[in-house]
């Protein structure tokens, strides 16, 4: 046959019967029906069927209250050809949750550490802020929290959603005074207070063009299993040795 | 000589009371006035820390080959050594807590270290050093010479160990290309040897203006430790520039031809590293010329530090990443700000002040060393 082989679509999508986010929902119960150390969440991210809407990166801000200068999933943009052959590729970037993680080794105080099921996680409470971790990201996937709002220069002042607690890590926490996180080294952590109370991560329950999937990947019935047995898996960097647990379908 | 004083003392002032203005703002706006951001996340004062650092380990080390070394002409100046070694470590400290997202938390590095980080292992090792400082002055002050000469055989390595890892601190980040190279701990060393050299060299010319022969040894100290870290410079920016065709590149002629070219071939280049090196040329046992240059080439390799620590960071690590997101955080260009000036005039104004009440309340110089025609008028 002439021409290129173009990979098959996930087969979620190839059945329409099968809503793909019912179908993580379902997979994601199975996960947490098993003991931690048994999942293994990944995220994979079809890279053809993003569009570049940036609701991943909004649904994560509003979701942890991100404040300016903190953003957990930002979507690189880059222009590839010349007009009038020209395309966009959009690369949204959570953090890789790396199995192997230069952030953890680097803390002084091991306020950053490897959860069981592969979740890098931050201890706000024992972070020092020093950002040695962020220096250390070969994807800038972590961010320091300055204690900045956006509303701050507003005539009413800071206002009220900007102070709405967040959840992360499963601790109530509002951002005032000098408290944690302000202060702190910040990043994606696949929404685990969300997945720990059965919800998907919001990057990808928001994911308009269903370009985002989530799931357990020790598990073989799961969506994301099955997406990473694909030809056209890859991650960022690979050359960094960092292992990462977010893969790219392009 | 007296208006020279007084200048000096009002200058001082200002540069205490503006610095005293900057800690304020710290104290009371957190890290919000500051100019880094989430991409570059390190600025001016951890350059500053790097650099206090190098000044403390230089002045050490200075202090211990010379007693270890026996090197007669120069030993007068063992306890000024210490003391600006003691001074230079307070001050470096005193950074990088500032730097600290949360400063109340500085001592959990002792109570809860992760023994695979650098930054960890220094925290380690300037409380070591610190502690090894106090014993030197009560063993100084008790005249017991062996335990002196063994606490500085003792410190020599330590005192190479803490820059050392300094730099290690950096170049163990395989993420930053610039950084990550076995190099920078050499650098670092070495940057000690050079920064802390020439501060001594610049002091002995305050202290003995007239002793010849340890003024003429000071300036060929400097400009054999000057030419030194030319020659690693060199072998840093023309080994990947040679053929013009490697990753580093465009990092390499930032530093050279970008926005802050001046820092490198102005500040240090020029200032701290050519005119320090005719001057001392020029005259060779001339207290001014000689202390001149060792204040020139001292002050300027902030330069270095800066020149090491900011070009690391300002690469994107993800191409497009600078323009997924527009953010005054979440940038890849750094400028200090005036609060982060203001604050490193608080630690400059410390130092000295430090530096001078040392000289003024403890014992640094024996007055019988100093012979009455030698004092500085």
């Amino acid at each position: 046959m002439a021409g290129t082989q173009i990979p098959p679509l996930p087969a979620g999508a190839e059945q329409p019967d099968v809503d793909l986010l019912l179908r993580m929902s379902a997979d994601l119960r199975r996960a947490l029906a098993k003991p931690l150390n048994e999942r293994r969440w990944v995220m994979v991210i079809d890279l053809r069927k993003c569009i570049g809407c940036h609701a991943c990166t909004v649904s994560c801000i509003a979701e942890n209250k991100l404040p300016p200068g903190v953003v957990y999933r930002p979507v690189l943009e880059e222009e590839v050809g010349s007009y009038p052959h020209l395309s966009k590729i959009f690369t949204p970037r959570p953090c890789m949750q790396c199995d192997n993680p230069p952030c953890v080794p680097v803390c002084p105080v091991e306020a950053t550490y490897k959860r069981p099921d592969g979740i890098v996680e931050v201890d706000y409470d024992a972070c020092i802020g020093c950002r040695y971790c962020i220096a250390a990201c070969p994807y800038n996937a972590r961010s320091f929290d300055f204690g900045e709002f956006y509303t701050s220069d507003t005539p009413g002042g800071v206002q009220a959603y900007e102070k709405a607690p967040t959840f992360e890590y499963g601790k109530k926490r509002v951002r005032e005074h000098e408290d944690s996180p302000i202060g702190n080294a910040r990043k994606c952590h696949f929404c685990v207070h969300k997945l720990e109370e059965g919800m998907l991560p919001s990057c990808t329950s928001t994911c308009i063009g269903r370009a985002t999937f989530f799931g357990d990947a020790n598990d073989v019935e799961s969506l994301v299993h099955e997406l990473l047995g694909k030809p056209n898996v890859r991650t960022l960097k690979p050359e960094a040795g960092t292992l990462p647990r977010v893969y790219y379908l392009i | 000589m007296k208006a020279t004083k007084y200048i000096l003392g009002a200058l001082w002032a200002i540069a205490f009371v503006l610095g005293l203005v900057g800690i304020y703002q710290r104290l009371t706006n957190g890290h919000m006035l500051a100019g880094y951001g989430s991409y570059v996340v390190w600025g001016l004062w951890v350059a500053a820390y790097a650099y206090f650092v190098g000044l403390s380990a230089g002045s050490f080390l200075f202090a211990a080959l010379v007693n270890v070394l026996n090197v007669q002409e120069l030993k007068p100046l063992t306890r000024a050594a210490l003391w600006t070694s003691f001074v230079s470590i307070a001050v470096a400290m005193m950074g990088v807590v500032l730097d600290l997202g949360h400063m109340g938390r500085a001592f959990s590095l002792f109570f809860r270290p992760n023994l695979s980080s650098m930054m960890a292992w220094m925290g380690i090792l300037y409380a070591v050093f610190g502690l090894l400082l106090v014993a030197l002055a009560w063993f100084i002050y008790k005249r017991n010479d062996g335990m002196v000469k063994a606490l500085f055989m003792v410190g020599i390595p330590l005192a190479v160990a803490f820059p050392g890892g300094g730099g290690a601190l950096f170049a163990t980040l395989s993420a930053k290309p610039y950084w990550h190279t076995p190099l920078t701990p050499v650098f670092f060393v070495v940057g000690a040897f050079v920064s802390g050299f020439a501060l001594l060299a610049a002091l002995a010319a305050v202290v003995w203006p007239k002793r010849t022969e340890m003024i003429r040894l000071m300036g060929r100290l400097v400009i054999a430790l000057v030419a030194i870290e030319l020659v690693l410079e060199w072998a840093e920016y023309s080994i990947p520039l040679w053929y013009g065709v490697s990753p580093e590149k465009d990092l390499l002629m930032q530093v050279l031809t970008g926005q802050y070219w001046w820092v490198f071939w102005i500040v240090h280049i020029l200032l701290g590293s050519l005119v320090p090196i005719a001057l001392i040329w020029w005259k060779p046992k001339s207290a001014v010329t000689v202390g001149t240059a060792g204040f020139l080439t001292a002050a300027t390799f902030l330069a270095v530090r800066l020149n090491i620590v900011i070009p690391g960071q300002v690469t994107p690590e993800l191409h497009g990443l600078e323009k997924a997101f527009t953010d005054h955080r979440l940038t890849f260009a750094y400028t200090p700000t005036t609060h982060e000036w203001l604050v490193m005039a608080f630690m400059v104004s410390v130092a000295f002040g430090l530096l001078w009440l040392g000289f003024r309340l403890l014992p640094l110089i024996d007055s019988k060393e100093v012979q009455p025609n030698e004092r500085a008028a």
